[in-house]
């Protein structure tokens, strides 16, 4: 028992950052119908910013909640900045070329944003200096940390902090009328370009304040971290159905919760005879399962209502 | 509708891309190859000759830190003979060093390795990883190229019935054999779990450490596994905790133990950690920091900087690239035995030289260098560290050959407990 408790407070850790991570797909997908395979890189440089800043500011007697906080400032308007310069500078002059090309173009700038990060970052490892003393607390036999609690309760307000933002602002009403029709929303007067721009940088605001808790949380950073992470969290929004954001919290959850279970269990329940190398196999067959009977995922039933 | 069936498709995509993404990064200077005019004799009339050596490490991605260390011994090797000015042949002789890049995965080390062995070098010092070593070794050995691995520990590499693979450190089934012995006599473990990177070198050492802690009476409570990409080794780690060993064994390289051990202090896991030669490194010092404290890890060799020859490598080569990680002095004495064995031969022509290299006995900065038949260095040496204050201290050595004539001065300090 207080064996799969710790895996479900594992799983909820990995949940919480994989579904910040899928809400910038998300956005994104929801309003252009693009898959920023970029997004991962963004989250990187978010966490490599925030470990430059935070580093350069180590030896300055601040109190190092406070240089966390700089860090992670100066990290979220770098990352806002890059989100919006990609968008301007990659996917906006592909706007009405076929699907295919700004896929490709979204490709490239990962590679290239990976390359770029190596050449300023170094190939190496990278530890990010642990600025919150990190407590271990014990609970029914399962332990955790308050890094863990802290990235748990900030992602759930960011989360309600943008629902807020698409449901009651006159923003996220233009969000939503561009992702139900770019030129319908045109003529009522939405100014696309800076909706669709916004979408970038709040996803891209988002990667950033992810980045700096996937840094925080496993303490060491390097420049094809994003990789990984961007296609798990890509996987979540898929299996909560893109385009969606209730379904990138909720696919975000899902995937960290069973991929846990799945390397904690799958041993046992097969009899030793899948191991634990088998957990991203289990986690992509709970995805090709949902999708078998919900292709549009968990939450996307009414594509027109994406944003 | 259209919409709905795009993730099904992507995911595929994007899995494909995993595949592109992880082969496609090139290094720009790695591709570079060197200027050298010519590569045979040249017929000048001041006699001059240009050898090549290739080099492959991987030299992007997790370690890449390892890559870059192997590569800078070659280097230094290179260096060091061409300042002496070797003659051959009746020509003084210059030594190119080609480094690739195989980024640590099997497919781009044939790729590389037929690149090196187009551009016509006379022998190959690598690769770093079991995994990309013993595919490469098939294309070397078609071409009659030497191939000295500074860091494969995996035994496969040299059961392939082929003359030309060599290396110079010892293989897993001794070392393996070290941990798993260590970990249940001197630790005392009676529950030991075993987890490994699922690669040729990860899996390859745990499985002969699973051997050798059964042998000496111990229980293996968990078999688990992750990637050499991984970053969060909590779920199995949480699983291995159910089990309580005394004892967690990791087959893999530091860039993941590195984390894992911060997650083991997270989840309040009161086993001790033993790793093999990848973890044995400062990087992993580095990496998890004080929650490194007390780690036993092995490296195939003697401690470096307790040999005579060592000593002035150390000093050497932090001069030029700083810290040394684990396996340039191993990459460094590869190239030597390939020069060494150049030059017994009087020819930098493989097909002369390389029944030459079989012959070797070569006092290198890592101990005596000598093949036995399959090409695995003779009386390879293991050491067994203990990392303490930051630092890695030598709890003993087993087996290795220390230079003769410095022998009586080194051999205590090397190896204070090498008796047992």
């Amino acid at each position: 028992m207080d064996t799969l408790l710790q895996q479900l407070i594992n799983g909820l850790t990995l949940g919480a950052v994989y579904a910040l991570v899928a809400l910038g797909y998300t956005m994104v997908y929801g309003i252009i119908g693009l898959i920023n395979f970029a997004h991962g890189e963004v989250v990187m440089i978010g966490t490599m910013v925030a470990f430059t800043v935070i580093v350069s500011l180590a030896g300055s007697g601040m109190p190092p909640l406070l240089i966390l906080g700089i860090g992670l400032l100066v990290a979220v308007v770098a990352c806002m900045v890059l989100g919006w310069g990609l968008e301007r500078v990659a996917y906006r002059p592909l706007r009405h070329a076929p699907r295919l090309t700004p896929l490709i173009t979204a490709i490239g700038m990962s590679i290239v944003l990976q390359n770029v990060a190596m050449i300023i970052w170094g190939r190496n490892y990278i530890t990010f200096p642990p600025m919150i003393d990190k407590q271990i607390y014990e609970f029914g036999g399962a332990s955790f940390t308050n890094v863990q609690v802290a990235i748990v309760v900030l992602a759930a307000l960011v989360m309600i902090g943008l629902t807020y933002l698409v449901q009651r602002t006159r923003m996220g009403m233009a969000m939503r009328a561009t992702a139900q029709n770019q030129h319908v929303a045109l003529l009522m007067g939405v100014d696309i370009n800076r909706v669709i721009a916004m979408a970038f940088i709040i996803g891209s605001a988002l990667g950033a304040l992810a980045g700096c808790m996937v840094g925080s949380y496993y303490e060491i950073a390097h420049y094809q971290m994003g990789f990984m992470l961007g296609l798990k969290a890509f996987t979540a929004a898929v299996l909560g159905g893109i385009g969606n954001m209730a379904g990138a919290m909720a696919g975000g959850l899902l995937l960290g919760i069973i991929e846990a279970l799945g390397a904690g269990y799958i041993g046992d329940l097969t009899g030793n005879f899948l191991g634990s190398h088998y957990q991203d196999i289990f986690a992509f067959m709970v995805l090709i399962i949902v999708l078998m009977f919900r292709p549009s995922g968990l939450f996307g039933e009414r594509t027109g209502d994406r944003a | 509708m259209k919409d709905a069936r795009i993730p099904g498709v992507l995911i595929v995509l994007a899995a494909s891309v995993a595949m592109i993404g992880c082969g496609k990064k090139e290094e720009p200077k790695a591709a570079a190859p060197a200027p050298a005019p010519a590569a045979a004799p040249a017929p000048a009339p001041k006699p001059e000759m240009v050898v090549k050596i290739g080099h492959v490490a991987p030299l992007t991605g997790p370690i890449a830190h390892l890559g870059k260390d192997n590569e800078n011994g070659a280097r230094l090797a290179v260096d060091d003979a061409n300042a002496k000015k070797l003659e051959i042949d009746g020509k003084v002789v210059k030594f190119e060093l080609l480094g690739e890049d195989d980024q640590a995965d099997p497919k781009t080390g044939t790729v590389v390795a037929q690149k090196l062995v187009d551009a016509k070098v006379a022998g190959v010092v690598g690769h770093l990883n079991s995994g990309t070593t013993i595919p490469a070794s098939a294309i070397y050995n078609q071409a009659g190229l030497p191939q000295i691995s500074p860091s494969a520990t995996n035994p496969k590499y040299t059961q392939q019935g082929f003359n030309t693979t060599f290396r110079v450190m010892a293989n897993d089934i001794q070392q393996g054999s070290v941990v798993g012995s260590y970990a249940v006599k001197d630790m005392g473990a009676k529950k030991v779990a075993i987890i490994d990177d699922r690669t040729a070198y990860g899996q390859g050492l745990a499985d002969e450490v699973e051997k050798a802690a059964k042998a000496a009476g111990a229980n293996i409570v968990a078999r688990e596994f992750t990637t050499d990409k991984a970053t969060d080794f909590k779920a199995i780690l949480t699983k291995i905790k159910a089990k309580n060993p005394d004892v967690i064994f990791l087959g893999g390289m530091d860039a993941i133990g590195g984390p894992m051990l911060k997650q083991i202090k997270e989840l309040g896991i009161k086993a001790k950690f033993t790793t093999g030669d990848g973890g044995c490194s400062p990087e992993l010092i580095k990496l998890a920091g004080a929650a490194s404290e007390g780690v036993i890890c092995t490296q195939a060799g003697l401690p470096v900087d307790k040999l005579p020859n060592g000593q002035k490598f150390v000093e050497d080569f932090t001069k030029k690239y700083g810290q040394i990680q684990i396996y340039s002095p191993y990459s460094y004495d590869a190239v030597m035995v390939l020069v060494d064995a150049m030059k017994r031969a009087n020819s930098a022509d493989p097909v002369k030289y390389l029944p030459e290299v079989g012959k070797t006995s070569y006092d290198g900065v890592t101990g005596k260098v000598e093949f036995d038949e399959k090409g695995d260095i003779k009386n390879g040496a293991i050491t067994v560290f203990e990392i303490k204050d930051g630092k890695l201290v030598t709890l003993k050595s087993e087996g290795g050959t220390v230079a003769a004539a410095a022998a009586p001065a080194a051999a205590p300090a090397a190896a204070p407990e090498a008796k047992k």
